[in-house]
């Protein structure tokens, strides 16, 4: 092994253990901030409710193409009254909660990295503990929590939306039969495949909220170093949701 | 005068000491050594602060003031040496007692580190809130009376982003005494205040170390401000303490180092450019 190869090797397994151990300081830092719930809610506000609109407007346009597709293809087979039950398990397992995480690393993500970045720049952070204030508490573990409980939120929001989406194609515009549509969703859809998309999105919302406010805490206290930290938040969260979402499946399955 | 403030023939310092360390001793550090990336900041400091006196830190850009502080409170740890803070080396502190020694003091940064999310009203009560289970109108009164020492009660619903450098500095004061600290470590106070503003910060200072006895750190450049309220003053130079005593034996200092500083000269052993190649040969040269 070449020693740039070495030195990559060892640059990973350093931010992997450097994360690992920030993982733990947070969780360790939960404890305590469940008894300010108030800042959780806040959080819950700042990543979910104000996410709600990209969220709704992505899980309506996704439904309406997944309608349009699906019914393309089932007609070739005569099985448009099949439209219900694809749509429905193509977003309960995984449009809803892989498409939600991506949108939510983009929006919430990037504002959460920045925020904290802004904040070690600022030496607000510094600040805090200098008050005796611990910033993990105070700062990291409310906005981790508040990422952790909204993904979850808002992908049960995309899901029933892009439903509705499918819907509105399927049955207003294309001519599926409404009763079909819905009893053909409701049957295929069983107990295991809500606990797919639902085990899913917690797990994207702890990986995303992490990789979020790590890239923040850890940033370089400088507009290029805050800059740096949001981007990789993004690449980061986009390439550990889809791999997540492989390995979650496989074991699903 | 001395080098490390034992002996001070302006201000009276009690003679009586506990194993070798005087008795009103809040901050001490001895022997200091620190460096970052290599560059060493400090080369063996020795400094000691006394209860109920303002102690003035100053010295060129980069010598380490800022660091300093850093090290008193306990956000890094000397590569040598101890400092120590009410006794207790902070480098050996576990979290909780660490915590519990920064409870009992108060710092202002340079750069006033408001808490931007909050208005200026909710920044003040940020450690009473965080510290204390006072009913709020209690903390109402406590947040207005320091607001209003700094003159800022009429900006109290403002946002951070509304205030100027020299307003969110007053602040940020008023957040640093709102839990009437024992120690008080002020980062470049006077930078950015305007005439009127700085006058009441400085006899703020004065009055709260006169009235309540706080021990203050005062790290400026402002000389002849500085001069008219400290008790005692350290001059760091090259990682180390090159001149201490009053204001006035400063003054008075045949130090070269000393004199340089105390009187703003470009030429003498502390230099005003950063180390560069030859200006003519630079300039008549090769452009790059």
């Amino acid at each position: 092994m070449s020693a740039a190869a070495r030195a990559g090797v060892l640059e990973v397994v350093r931010k992997t253990g450097e994360t690992g151990v920030f993982f733990v300081r947070v969780l360790a830092a939960c404890i305590p901030a469940l008894s300010r719930p108030r800042l959780i809610i806040e959080q819950i506000y700042n990543a979910g409710a104000r996410s709600l609109i990209i969220i709704m407007l992505s899980g309506l346009f996704t439904g309406m193409v997944l309608g349009l597709q699906f019914y393309d293809v089932l007609n070739r087979f005569g099985a448009t009254e099949a439209l219900g039950t694809a749509v429905a398990l193509a977003l309960l397992k995984e449009l809803g909660p892989v498409l939600t995480a991506l949108l939510f690393a983009g929006r919430a993500g990037t504002a959460l990295t920045s925020e904290i970045g802004l904040m070690r720049a600022t030496d607000q952070l510094t600040a805090m503990d200098v008050m005796a204030v611990d910033p993990m508490r105070h700062v990291v573990a409310p906005r981790f929590l508040g990422g952790l409980i909204a993904v979850p939120l808002l992908t049960a929001v995309f899901t029933v939306i892009g439903l509705f989406g499918a819907q509105l194609i399927g049955v207003q515009f294309l001519g599926v039969d409404h009763g079909i549509f819905w009893s053909q969703a409701q049957s295929a859809v069983a107990l295991k495949d809500v606990t797919e998309g639902v085990v899913k999105s917690v797990v994207f919302g702890a990986v995303l909220s992490l990789i979020a406010v790590n890239e923040g805490y850890h940033s370089e206290p400088t507009a290029e170093g805050i800059g740096r930290a949001t981007t990789r938040t993004v690449v980061a969260s986009s390439v550990m949701t889809l791999l997540l979402d492989y390995v979650l499946t496989a074991v699903f399955l | 005068m001395s080098q490390d403030g034992h002996e001070s023939g302006g201000v009276n310092l009690p003679a009586d000491s506990v194993g070798g360390v005087p008795a009103d001793t809040v901050i001490e550090a001895r022997d200091v050594r620190y460096a970052i990336d290599g560059r060493p900041i400090f080369a063996g400091l020795d400094l000691t602060v006394r209860r109920g006196l303002i102690t003035a830190v100053m010295g060129p850009s980069g010598t380490g003031k800022t660091t300093l502080l850093r090290l008193i409170t306990g956000e890094i740890c000397a590569d040598q040496g101890r400092v120590a803070v009410f006794g207790r080396d902070m480098a050996t502190l576990r979290t909780r007692e660490l915590y519990a020694t920064r409870r009992r003091m108060g710092v202002l940064f340079q750069n006033g580190a408001l808490l931007t999310d909050l208005t200026v009203y909710e920044n003040v009560a940020f450690p009473v809130r965080e510290h204390t289970d006072l009913p709020e109108p209690l903390i109402r009164k406590l947040v207005l009376t320091k607001l209003e020492a700094v003159g800022l009660r009429g900006a109290a619903e403002l946002m951070p982003a509304e205030l100027s450098g020299g307003m969110a500095r007053r602040v940020a004061l008023a957040r640093a005494i709102v839990t009437d600290p024992e120690i008080l470590i002020y980062d470049e106070p006077f930078v950015g205040l305007d005439p009127i503003s700085l006058g009441v910060i400085l006899r703020l200072v004065k009055q709260m170390n006169d009235a309540l006895k706080i021990t203050s750190v005062v790290v400026s450049h402002d000389v002849h401000e500085i001069a008219t309220i400290a008790d005692y003053s350290y001059l760091l130079s090259g990682g180390k303490v090159v001149g201490a005593g009053t204001p006035a034996e400063l003054a008075r200092s045949e130090s070269p180092t000393v004199r340089q500083f105390m009187t703003g000269g470009a030429e003498g052993p502390v230099r005003f450019h950063y180390p560069a190649a030859d200006y003519a040969t630079e300039l008549l040269g090769v452009e790059r």
